[in-house]
């Protein structure tokens, strides 16, 4: 059978995620319950989380968080690690064996920045320098896989219930700002952890539920720019747009949900002119990234979350405040599950962003 | 000599026990094979001249007519079949170029009838075109490189002159001479009527339809017919034709007795002379050439109107492609072998180009390795024939296509492929005014509407069964395609895989 990267498989899904605006920073625990509520919306074959504010010591250096299939392909990626980066620090990514979590690869974790000189001579800003690289490592060696390469965030995934992966992640044990949350009912038995979620690259990471239709025209055109869809997930292909459009085409994350979640034309020609422009010319400059089909998705980004539904909001999602806290989630269950009361409940309207962030510069 | 005998292709079968001698059949035919004879006062037919246009048969009043193959047979051979005999006969003759028109009758592959489309089940709703909102609508131009901002940090549309349409059809060039005035009118009206775009071909535009210019392509061929100032400013975009998928490679010949009044005003050319488009444009003898024609006419336009450059589909397809992709224009046509034509040279028509969606499939490819898709819009053409083959064509990464044979059909063209001898029954590719009249504009355009109408109701039915609410989505989409008993080759091509994977 074909390994997941080789194959689409499409899956259904549970998203969840918290942020405290104010910036005080929750232990992994909250986010695991709330996932854990929605039990029956995954099936043990994948669960992962995404933490921001987790890595205050390192903030200013990338953190790469690695699979490996064995001791030849970590050796082979340090190499090119260490040609392209200088290495802070580097250490196994600490887990707890439990009998729910198997079959489990090398897990590393390397704090990096990259080297003056070799940044010099690639004539690219930094980003654009790690995310190449990023795509050099998980392309060229096999056994391979960066899963998180963002600054003061960190991605936790496996094959796994959510609730059993945060265990052995152990993530109460780490302090963030804002999680997200996901578990996964692929309909089809992958066994490889780099095809669970949240998927990341840089600072974004992205939980997804959903299965689009429009996949095949975003990744061919996602694909002229320099990334590489190598497990044709939904959520991988999603998370390289938001990138695409905020970091490259330097769309506000506003727009950019404008592109991907695009309103109908007989709205835009209804509109006020100035929306009407933006609208259109949006719509005409990218339409291959509009996304349709089913889709609830959390955008986790440095000082904030941004979550959002298809246009036609097929799929279920509900937002929540309460004082400094925003929960969001697949079903209303998983919010009430870690807060009782609320100062303002909703479902928010398809194609519509719900966009959080910390108050100020808290980041 | 008697070799050149030469026999009749059709014949017609007149049921003597319902025909009543009306002469409907006689006033119908432009080719004069129904006769009365006052001698024995029953109609006489000569099958000889039969094209079997099937216009008797329709308008028959008492469905008396029939038109069948003739059956006389030449000895079997398989590789000497009939027709390469009388091909060969007929130019043992005439010492002369074999002429034919509509595109290729030839039984080369269809890739289009190869391929399956994907609908959703249980993962991925499908969506009903009745109950949600369904976009068909796309727009074609150059899109830009980089986001552009006022003071106030808003996005400038810096997007001026696309092509918008209601759905992604266009009706491709044909020119007035080639084709009648009634039929220019119909395709203009329903362009106007549907919000799409039909195309002038080569011929100039009628000062007539100057009215519909916001729904016309004005084309620019290498004879340069009928183009100045006004024609150019009339037209909501400009055409470069390069090349045409039934007659790669060759220019074009319209004969002197087309060039009739009109015809011979909007082209701007003597009447009587035959027009005469040579091969090549004698300013175009190399890609940089190109580029300065396409700015020429952005400089002439005001850089208001998207320039297309529409090439037929030839082996270097993808390389030719990318270059054009370069030149500054901001559509690309591409017509594939199989697409039609007024009049070309049989052997040209039957066995130069390759088809489009081979064309198409390696051109979206190569632009999309090179990373300049998203630059330009693609339009193939070249033997659309039903919506099916829309949708397949934008999975594959067309924009939009072009149809042209499929709205002469709706227009009442049976197929004849005789187009070259200027005496079309249906008042389509004829200039005789007798002629011209049996095809009315305003019946036309409707039908137009309606069969564009039609395919739009398809598009989005198979769209909605894929769970897809916008074609933009659909575009380039092609893991909603299937081969269908393919070779690993092909498939490749087209970059699809096959049913069952
Ligand atoms: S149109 Fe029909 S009925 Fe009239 S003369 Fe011809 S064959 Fe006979
Ligand atoms: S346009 Fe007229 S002449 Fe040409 S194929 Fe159609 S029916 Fe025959």
């Amino acid at each position: 059978m074909k390994k997941e990267g080789q194959i689409r498989i499409p899956s259904g899904c549970a998203i969840s995620g918290i942020i405290n605006k104010d910036g005080r920073r929750i232990d992994g625990s909250g986010i695991s319950k709330s996932i854990a509520v929605m039990h029956d919306r995954s099936n043990g074959l994948g669960g992962g989380f995404a933490g921001y504010g987790i890595y205050p010591e390192y903030k200013d250096y990338y953190a790469f968080h690695i699979f490996f299939t064995d001791a030849e392909a970590k050796r082979q990626c340090e190499t090119f690690i260490e040609s392209h980066f200088d290495i802070i620090n580097q250490s196994e990514l600490p887990t707890k064996k439990i009998p729910e979590i198997t079959d489990e690869p090398l897990i590393w974790r390397y704090f990096v920045t990259p080297r003056p000189a070799k940044l010099l001579e690639s004539q690219l800003d930094e980003e654009e320098y790690t995310l190449r690289c990023v795509f050099v490592m998980n392309t060229r060696y096999s056994g391979v896989f960066v899963f998180s390469s963002g600054k003061n965030m960190g991605v936790f995934k496996a094959v796994g219930f959510p609730e059993d992966v945060a265990r052995f992640y152990r993530l109460d044990e780490y302090a963030g700002y804002s999680w997200i949350a996901h578990g996964r009912y692929p309909t089809n038995t992958p066994g490889w952890w780099g095809g669970a979620h949240p998927f990341a690259i840089l600072d974004f990471s992205v939980v997804h539920n959903g299965e689009i239709s429009s996949y095949d025209a975003n990744r061919r055109f996602i694909e002229m720019f320099g990334y590489k869809c190598t497990l044709q997930t939904d959520t991988e292909v999603i998370t390289y747009i938001w990138d695409y459009l905020v970091r490259r085409k330097k769309l506000t994350l506003t727009e950019a949900a404008e592109v991907i979640a695009a309103p109908f034309w007989e709205k835009i020609n209804a509109m006020p002119d100035k929306d009407r422009e933006r609208l259109t010319y949006l719509r005409t400059a990218y339409p291959s990234l509009l996304v349709t089909g089913p889709f609830s998705i959390i955008v986790g980004f440095k000082g904030g979350l941004l979550a959002l539904n298809d246009r036609l909001k097929l799929r279920s999602m509900v937002a929540a405040e309460k004082n400094q806290t925003v929960y969001i989630a697949s079903e209303e269950c998983a919010i009430r599950e870690i807060e009782s009361s609320f100062d303002k409940v909703w479902a928010p309207v398809g194609g519509e962003p719900v966009l959080v962030r910390l108050n100020g510069d808290l980041s | 000599m008697p070799i050149n005998y030469e026999d009749n292709i059709y014949e017609v079968i007149r049921n003597r026990e319902r025909c009543i001698n009306c002469r409907v059949c006689e006033r119908q035919c432009a080719n004069l094979v129904h006769k009365y004879s006052a001698e024995t006062g029953e109609m006489v037919s000569d099958s000889m001249t039969c094209v079997d246009c099937q216009r008797c048969v329709s308008l028959c009043p008492t469905k008396a007519l029939k038109i069948i193959k003739n059956i006389n047979t030449y000895r079997d051979n398989a590789n000497w079949s009939e027709s390469a005999i009388k091909s060969l006969y007929k130019q043992a003759e005439s010492g002369g170029v074999l002429l034919s028109s509509m595109g290729t009758p030839e039984p080369y592959p269809v890739y289009w009838d190869k391929i399956l489309i994907n609908a959703s089940q249980v993962t991925n709703p499908s969506i009903d075109p009745l109950r949600e909102p369904m976009e068909t609508r796309v727009s074609l131009s150059r899109r830009p490189q980089n986001v552009e901002r006022d003071g106030e940090g808003n996005i400038v549309n810096t997007i001026k002159n696309a092509l918008t349409l209601s759905v992604p059809i266009m009706f491709s060039a044909m020119s007035y001479g080639s084709i009648s005035y009634n039929a220019h009118k119909s395709l203009a009206i329903a362009a106007k009527k549907l919000g799409i775009f039909y195309n002038t071909g080569e011929g100039g535009l009628h000062r007539d339809f100057y009215e519909y210019g916001a729904n016309t392509i004005v084309q620019v061929a290498s004879g340069r017919f009928g183009v100045y100032k006004d024609y150019l400013d009339a037209g909501a975009a400009v055409e470069i034709k390069m090349g045409q998928g039934a007659k790669p490679g060759i220019g074009g010949h319209l004969p002197g007795e087309k060039i009739v009044d009109d015809v011979s005003k909007t082209r701007m050319i003597p009447k009587g002379t035959d027009a005469i488009s040579p091969a090549p444009h004698h300013d175009i003898y190399s890609i940089e050439d190109l580029r300065q024609l396409v700015f020429s006419l952005k400089e002439a336009t005001n850089y208001t109107k998207p320039v297309i450059v529409k090439i037929a589909a030839v082996h270097n397809i993808a390389a030719i492609a990318s270059g054009i992709a370069r030149s500054g224009a901001d559509i690309i046509a591409i017509d594939g072998f199989r697409g039609g034509t007024g009049a070309a040279p049989t052997r040209i028509r039957d066995n130069v180009g390759i088809p489009v969606e081979l064309a198409l499939a390696c051109v979206d490819t190569r632009l999309r390795e090179e990373g300049i898709r998203n630059d330009i819009a693609l339009v193939v053409g070249g033997s659309i024939r039903n919506s099916a083959d829309i949708v397949k064509a934008v999975a594959l990464g067309a924009d939009a296509v072009y149809i042209a044979t499929g709205a002469l059909l709706a227009l009442g063209c049976h197929l004849c492929r005789s187009c070259h001898l200027g005496k079309c029954n249906w008042g389509i590719a004829t200039q005789n005014p007798e002629l011209v009249k049996r095809l009315n504009p305003e019946t036309g355009s409707v039908r137009l509407i309606n069969l564009v109408t039609a395919w739009k109701h398809e598009i989005e039915e198979m769209m909605g069964g894929m769970g897809i609410n916008s074609i933009e989505a659909l575009r380039g989409n092609r893991l909603m395609l299937r081969g269908i008993g393919l070779t690993n080759k092909e498939l490749e091509i087209l970059g699809i895989y096959h049913a069952g994977e």
